[in-house]
């Protein structure tokens, strides 16, 4: 009995706190996901799929829904490259050059450990219309300049690049754990094998071993692009006309500024599943241990 | 010094020049007067730098403000999370209760949960509890971390059962094995933990944006956002003196204790 008590004591809190602040809120957001409730009414009807029909049936709902995958399609392949180039940069450097290749390296992280709200403002004023940097630079060139976040054909890719910058460091952070973790006779032994050029040593050693790592980070930078917020929220709110809006800024914007909860708990779920495929799929992938050869 | 590395830390220095461009604006727009803001003679460098844009975020906004209620929320946040995680983690790792491995596995299925999963429904409880726009509703929803959960019963797991069995013999409690043996040998792993929960929560935005109206409750990204929504445009230097005073804290953190970060971060998938 008294055994009992001690582990309800340490146990108790932590229990309650994850049933009632996680896994009652994720099956009460799928229940209202088939409803019409709106925050603050009395009652709602039982609405069937009716709310994912609007969010993929309509013109809105369905371009928060491609703004996401293009936003993803552009951020995924260009962190991840960057993050491997930049990587793969700094980890020889540190062999000749240790201290710049430190120096650079904390540069490369800046953006992870920075408030991105207060960097989004700064973003907003290095790409004014007529006050901003890269426009006075863009004419200095003889180029046409733009607006970045105002012009509907253009504001998602330069959220992209944003993203981009964002998590350039992060991924370059994780390829480096990851070429740290080579033994370095596998090298000597390719260049037995005739491997000379460091090219040749590139594709024969470096891009299998890092297989893992590289699904690992491809995945984790989906699962952050998919949740693309600040950016949308701090600079553009989603427009113009609706040019920029994404997954998470719609499911923000329906259920807390139009306040239709059920349709926001439907955009809710569609989310959630899209980062349980991802999960599935890593889990796939660890589970095989996939190693490119 | 090669040829091919003169190339490679030529590429890497101008992409280190992009990543730092915007930290850079930032600070060159905070320092200069206000003249030099708005002229179509852009300069890179202020030409009479100043901190009276600073001056005018400490003194005239409410950027101060925003800061301090940063520590409070982020502050009351890690603590709270460690008072009801640490025994929680013993516990997991050291005891043996019923349901512990259905437990476990519990709390690996919560790590899947985005927190935007839970805001609708956690968001209409406050508000049928009126706490929202409260100290309570920034702070309440992240008490619960089964990331936290997950990392300190790894950490508490290292600790071998002996020590633990000797802590008994001496007739220490539980509560004080978890606290006064394991909390101290768990350090690294808890240190690691409070970076991710101090930045994550330092820079969130979505969850703030939706419990609190309230300026006077903003933490320092929802003020920072207040601030320039008032200023329409006319008070850049303050406002961008405001976003660096922001950010500050963070990466001053981060330079000074580099190593830790990168570890708290990147070992914890915390990305944004």
């Amino acid at each position: 009995m008294r055994k009992h008590l001690t582990d309800l004591m340490l146990v108790g809190p932590a229990a309650i706190l994850i049933v009632v602040f996680i896994f009652m809120p994720v099956a009460i957001v799928i229940v209202l996901a088939f409803t019409d409730y709106q925050f603050g009414a009395s009652s709602a009807n039982w609405i069937g799929i009716d709310n994912f029909s609007t969010l993929f049936g309509s013109k809105i709902g369905r371009k928060a829904l491609s703004n996401t995958l293009i936003y993803a399609a552009i951020v995924i392949p260009c962190s991840v490259g960057f993050g491997l180039l930049v990587a793969i940069g700094l980890h020889n450097l540190s062999k000749t050059l240790p201290r710049i290749s430190a120096i650079l390296r904390t540069v490369y992280f800046l953006p992870v450990a920075a408030t991105m709200v207060a960097l989004a403002v700064s973003w907003q004023m290095l790409l004014h219309p007529s006050l901003g940097l890269i426009n006075n630079w863009m004419s200095m060139f003889g180029l046409q300049p733009q607006r970045w976040l105002s012009d509907r054909d253009l504001v998602l890719y330069t959220l992209a690049v944003i993203g981009v910058w964002q998590s350039v460091g992060y991924n370059m952070v994780l390829f480096l754990a990851g070429l740290a973790a080579i033994p370095s006779t596998l090298y000597d032994a390719a260049e037995v094998d005739g491997a000379q050029s460091g090219w040749a040593k590139f594709w024969i050693v470096t891009w299998p071993m890092l297989g893992p790592t590289t699904m690992f980070v491809m995945i984790v930078t989906a699962a952050t692009a998919f949740r693309i917020f600040e950016t949308v929220a701090a600079m553009t709110g989603g427009g113009p006309a609706y040019a920029s809006d994404t997954i998470v800024y719609a499911l923000y914007r329906e259920g807390f500024v139009y306040f239709k909860a059920g349709y926001a708990s439907a955009i809710t779920v569609v989310f959630f599943l899209a980062l349980l495929l991802l999960t599935a799929i890593q889990m796939l992938i660890v589970e095989r241990k996939v190693h490119y050869r | 010094m090669k040829l091919s590395n003169i190339i490679v830390v030529g590429a890497l220095a101008i992409g280190a020049a992009m990543v730092l461009l915007p930290f850079f604006w930032m600070i060159s727009i905070s320092l200069k007067p206000q003249g030099e803001i708005f002229t179509a003679d852009l300069r890179i460098l202020p030409q009479h730098p100043t901190l009276m844009n600073y001056w005018k975020a400490i003194v005239e906004t409410d950027i101060p403000l925003y800061l301090l209620n940063g520590v409070i929320v982020t502050g009351s946040i890690l603590v709270l999370q460690l008072v009801v995680t640490i025994p929680c983690a013993y516990a997991l790792a050291h005891r043996d209760f019923m349901g512990r491995k259905l437990f476990f596995g519990a709390i690996v299925a919560a790590l899947l949960v985005p927190f935007h999963v839970t805001a609708i429904p956690i968001f209409i409880g406050f508000a049928q509890l009126k706490i929202l726009n409260t100290y309570t509703a920034l702070i309440l929803p992240f008490v619960s971390t089964a990331f936290g959960l997950f990392l300190l019963r790894q950490a508490y797991a290292q600790i071998p059962d002996e020590i633990i069995d000797a802590a008994r013999v001496d007739g220490m409690s539980e509560m004080g094995i978890a606290w006064r043996i394991g909390f101290p040998l768990c350090m690294p792993t808890v240190i690691a933990f409070a970076i991710f929960s101090v930045t994550a929560h330092w820079n969130d935005l979505f969850w703030p944006l939706i419990a609190t109206t309230d300026p006077d409750l903003a933490t320092p990204p929802r003020g920072i956002l207040f601030f320039r929504d008032q200023e329409s445009g006319d008070d850049v230097g303050p406002l961008m003196a405001g976003a660096a005073l922001i950010t500050a804290p963070l990466i001053i953190g981060f330079l000074m204790a580099q190593k830790r970060f990168t570890q708290g971060l990147a070992s914890t998938g915390l990305k944004g």
